[in-house]
């Protein structure tokens, strides 16, 4: 193991200090001279068509620049399979459309005005259950698609399937078999800071977004193909973050109130800002994507896994955002959790008149793995095996190749089974059924990045001043993760200097390198091993500087202390142990010679030799700039949806021990286990952090969080209705971390992001299963729920 | 609009505010003083994002009239750190052992905590989380934060 300096150790987050004192700048604190502040009116009909939009009154109030509707403005497509517009001007198809929208001088004279434009509606029929609308019966939610072609269906044309091996040979061949249908809700993300952006353009139409985004290039992209078709083709656009309070998937699309603020700024030549408040925070921001699936597994009589086949039906609301994309990640834990060979995976997504969703933390891995891992469990149960035995049997190992083509390098799976199982005394306490039971679950995730766009690349650039100082241009996101204090060690220890040495500038297009987005829980692999090479390229050229310098100045010394004492021998000194490059090295500010670290001469502080190569002379001056962008050897998924999409993957198991009362229903976790193969922990402090976080994410997943959706309706919009987890929750958790040093990774690392929270509910719900012998298959596992079960089985 | 002139002691100044009378606290720290550390998460009380401590009482600085304001003292998170610019062992804490990540919540759970200690040197972890039960962070799962609070109060004595 090499000597680490900073990598490995729990620097603190002393480069976030404005965060603890009220000084960091979010989207709600930005203010723009001469800004106004934008307000959208929302649809309250589920699927109606607009007869008639009265703004007159709105207009005349005092302080109102500008109020629009979908006749003010081109009538363009946007969102991932283009079908909605930016303000909807015939037909709502659901209850947070976008009808019109207003700027004005103050956010509560914006809010004035929004009640005093008047819409006639004439309802439609709607449809709200995806089942009932892959029915030939069912109203269409659109009647045409992108291009105006009829629409027969509401079911979407994203035909998402995944097949390998011989099904029905598999079947066959099995001895034990289950089958199991499970379901999973809307749940918001629940960022602290509530959605907003800041448009503004300058004279020449030139575009800046302030934003929260965290694929500012991605947003460039949308923006782009949006600009060209309404007339402003091959004009600017700069995605500048502000701090950002919370992404959980959020920020991955472009949303309507971001092409809304777009065109009230155009529209009035001002900095228009909008900022959701927490009504609007639940009810018009796409949530977790809802499923339901029906999931078959077979095994032998050794309970080695022979077939998984699941289908599974995607809620896609009215709209299509990354939700509808899920499917590709779910595919992940469906054909490559545990050893399985022949596997077959549909998903169908259909419109309906219901919101639409995004992503969320996991994209789309958290419901797959409940279905895969109820179905472990009850496959277990069938064929008489212990569920966490039953796990180590068909775990995962190094060197795999699974059905999807993911290359499985480094592979912690079986040390983290074992951990759970240790620490929860599993052995002792499962099968019980006495009212406390425990549960398992694992996960596999991408962790080396995912190529779903051609380039997975991140691109750093670093810059030194002759003060020692090391710039960064990152082209990530910072939304609380971390990033700042774990770039700043890898860059100290790659560079040689100290943490509080790096100044980090995230998020501004117009200075950084292109990005693929901070989501897939790649930052930190992806912007490590491009700072990783950055650094070699300053390191080399800060080097060569020295090769230069060291001597001159060295010598400059001897002769100025000859000056002051001329009975000063000068000592023989071997130049050639400075003379290359290579026999050079930078640690902790200092640059000495390899062979001789500790050379009483050969020591020079960095700042010096950056000062002397730039204070140089005529045409000799030299700066220290580098950039390095990192795009792994990876593969985009083919048309049979294989391919090796990351350079490694994440795997961990988490285990929990509950107590069911009978009488009420109610679930307490005693214990929650997560242990996670990380490949190496960069900062523990802050790994913990994102572990805990996830985890408790996972345990609202599990037992709290829904948004409760009636007729299209969001009906609980608010914290106290929602129920996210407080501080009062407690959940007795305990972190295992595994280190199986990944080689790809940057000293090791492997992406931690969303894992954390990918096996959380389904262990709730094998755990309560193990304490009271009823299982959950829909979540929230709610009180209620486990009371019908229970009376059930009597 | 109406407006109002309220006097109070703001980070231990003594100020006074014209403002519509209308406007809650939170709205008049944010825009009259520009002191945005205490952020609107839900502005109806439900997140304790907007906290502040008014007369040693940790409170939704969202639900709270200006006018209720007169004569009190109020403290903000600007108004934690050490007038040399050292931080307060709270913010020291938060920012060693990673109480803090996206930020949002942490003006309001740092005040909550002040509060407590200022109240309670000495708290249980059971005080702990009940100070700060109404303040809501998705970040953490709250665990580095309640041990942020365990290590400051540690520190304190």
């Amino acid at each position: 193991m090499p000597d680490h300096l900073f990598v490995g150790k729990s620097v603190p987050r002393t480069i976030e200090a404005d965060k603890v004192t009220g000084k960091a700048v979010y989207i709600d604190d930005l203010k723009r001279p001469g800004m106004l502040y934008g307000k959208i009116l929302y649809s309250n009909h589920a699927h109606a068509r607009i007869k008639s939009i009265d703004i007159s009154k709105a207009k005349q109030l005092e302080g109102v620049r500008t109020v629009l509707t979908g006749q003010d403005i081109p009538d363009v497509r946007v969102g991932f399979l283009k079908d909605q517009t930016v303000l909807k001007k015939d037909v709502v198809r659901q209850y947070r459309d976008e009808v019109a929208a207003v700027a004005a001088i103050s956010p509560e004279i914006a809010e004035e005005a929004i009640s005093l434009i008047k819409v006639e509606y004439e309802k439609l029929p709607a449809v709200f259950d995806p089942f009932e609308a892959m029915k030939q019966e069912s109203p269409l939610v659109h009647e045409i698609d992108a291009r105006g072609r009829p629409l027969k269906s509401n079911i979407l044309p994203l035909p998402w399937k995944f097949e390998t091996g011989d099904m029905e040979q598999a079947r066959e061949d099995s001895v034990y078999t289950s089958k199991d249908t499970v379901s999973t809700t809307w749940v918001n993300q629940c960022c602290m800071g509530t959605s907003g952006c800041i448009a503004e353009f300058d004279q020449n139409s030139n575009l800046t977004l302030y934003d929260q985004t965290n694929v500012i290039f991605g947003h460039i992209g949308r923006i782009t193909e949006y600009f060209s078709q309404i007339g402003l083709r091959g004009k600017k656009i700069r995605v500048v973050n502000p701090v950002v309070g919370g992404s959980f998937g959020t920020k991955l699309d472009t949303d309507i109130y971001e092409f809304i603020a777009i065109q009230l700024a155009l529209k009035t030549k001002k900095p228009v800002r909008i900022l959701f408040d927490r009504e609007e925070e639940f009810q018009a921001l796409p949530p977790r994507q809802p499923a339901v699936f029906t999931i078959e597994q077979g095994c032998d009589k050794e309970g080695k896994l022979i077939f998984r086949h699941c289908e599974a039906i995607l809620d896609n609301g009215a709209y299509t955002s990354w939700g509808a994309t899920t499917p590709s990640v779910m595919m992940m834990p469906m054909s490559s959790l545990y050893r399985v060979p022949n596997v077959y995976f549909k998903a169908t997504c259909v419109y309906t008149n219901n919101i639409y969703a995004q992503a969320m933390r996991g994209y789309g891995n958290p419901q797959a793995t409940f279905a895969v891992e109820t179905s472990m469990d009850t496959l277990a149960e069938e064929a008489g095996i212990d569920p966490a035995e039953f796990r180590l049997i068909n775990r995962n190992r190094p060197g795999d190749q699974t059905p999807m083509k993911l290359k499985i390098t480094s592979c912690g799976l079986e040390e983290c089974i074992k951990a759970v199982k240790e620490k929860l005394n599993w052995d002792e306490k499962q099968g019980k059924q006495n009212g406390r039971g425990v549960g398992m679950a694992s996960l596999i995730h991408v962790a080396g990045g995912a190529r779903v766009t051609k380039s997975d690349g991140h691109g750093i650039m670093i810059k030194l001043d002759e003060y020692g100082h090391v710039d960064v241009i990152e082209s990530g996101t910072d939304q609380g993760q971390g990033s700042p204090t774990v770039i700043s060690q890898i860059v100290a220890e790659a560079l040689g200097v100290r943490p509080e040495d790096v100044f980090l500038t995230f998020g501004d297009t117009a200075l950084a390198l292109w990005d693929a987005g901070t989501h897939a829980s790649r930052h930190t692999f992806m912007a490590g091993n491009a700072a990783i090479g950055a650094c070699a390229k300053a390191k080399r050229q800060i080097l060569e500087m020295a090769v230069e310098q060291m001597p001159k100045i060295i010598k400059m010394g001897l002769k100025r202390k000859k000056r002051k004492d001329p009975e000063f021998v000068e000592p023989d000194l071997d130049f050639g142990l400075i003379a290359n490059p290579e026999d050079l090295d930078i640690r902790d500010r200092m640059i000495f010679p390899k062979k001789e670290p500790d050379h009483p001469y050969f020591n020079l502080p960095l700042a010096q030799i950056l000062q002397n190569g730039l204070l140089v002379g005529t045409g000799q001056s030299k700066v220290v700039m580098a950039e390095e962008f990192y795009d792994p050897p990876t593969e985009m998924l083919n048309w049979e949806m294989k391919g090796n999409l990351s350079m490694t993957y994440a795997f961990g198991a988490s285990g929990v021990e509950v107590e069911v009362d009978e009488q009420t229903g109610e679930v307490k976790i005693l214990n929650l286990i997560a242990a996670h193969d990380v490949g190496k922990a960069m900062n523990p402090t802050l790994l913990l952090g994102q572990i805990y976080g996830a985890a408790y994410t996972g345990v609202g997943y599990g037992l709290t969080e829904e948004i409760k959706v009636r007729n299209g309706r969001v009906m609980n919009p608010s914290f106290r209705d929602y129920q996210m987890l407080t501080a009062m929750d407690v959940v007795p958790i305990e972190v295992v971390i595994i280190e199986p040093i990944d080689e790809a990774g940057p000293y090791g690392a492997k992406g931690v992001g969303e894992p954390g929270l990918v096996p959380t509910a389904p262990a709730i719900a094998n755990a309560v299963y193990d304490a009271v012998g009823v299982r959950i298959t829909d979540l929230p596992i709610t009180p209620e729920k486990i009371l019908t079960a229970l009376k059930e089985r009597k | 609009m109406k407006k109002v002139s309220v006097s109070f002691t703001l980070n231990g100044n003594t100020v006074t505010a014209e403002v519509p009378v209308t406007w809650t606290l939170l709205k008049t720290l944010r825009e009259y003083f520009e002191l945005t550390g205490a952020k609107e998460g839900c502005g109806v009380g439900e997140c304790g994002a907007c906290t502040v401590i008014l007369d040693g009482e940790a409170v939704n600085s969202c639900l709270c009239p200006i006018p209720e304001v007169e004569g009190k003292s109020v403290t903000t998170i600007e108004g934690l750190a050490n007038e040399d610019g050292t931080l307060h062992p709270l913010q020291e804490a938060f920012l060693k052992n990673n109480g803090v990540q996206c930020g949002f919540c942490t003006s309001g759970m740092l005040m909550s905590s002040k509060a407590l200690l200022d109240q309670n040197p000495d708290p249980t972890e059971d005080d702990i989380r009940t100070s700060i039960a109404g303040n809501f962070c998705r970040c953490t799962g709250y665990v580095q934060i309640v041990e942020s609070i365990e290590m400051a109060a540690k520190e304190s004595k």
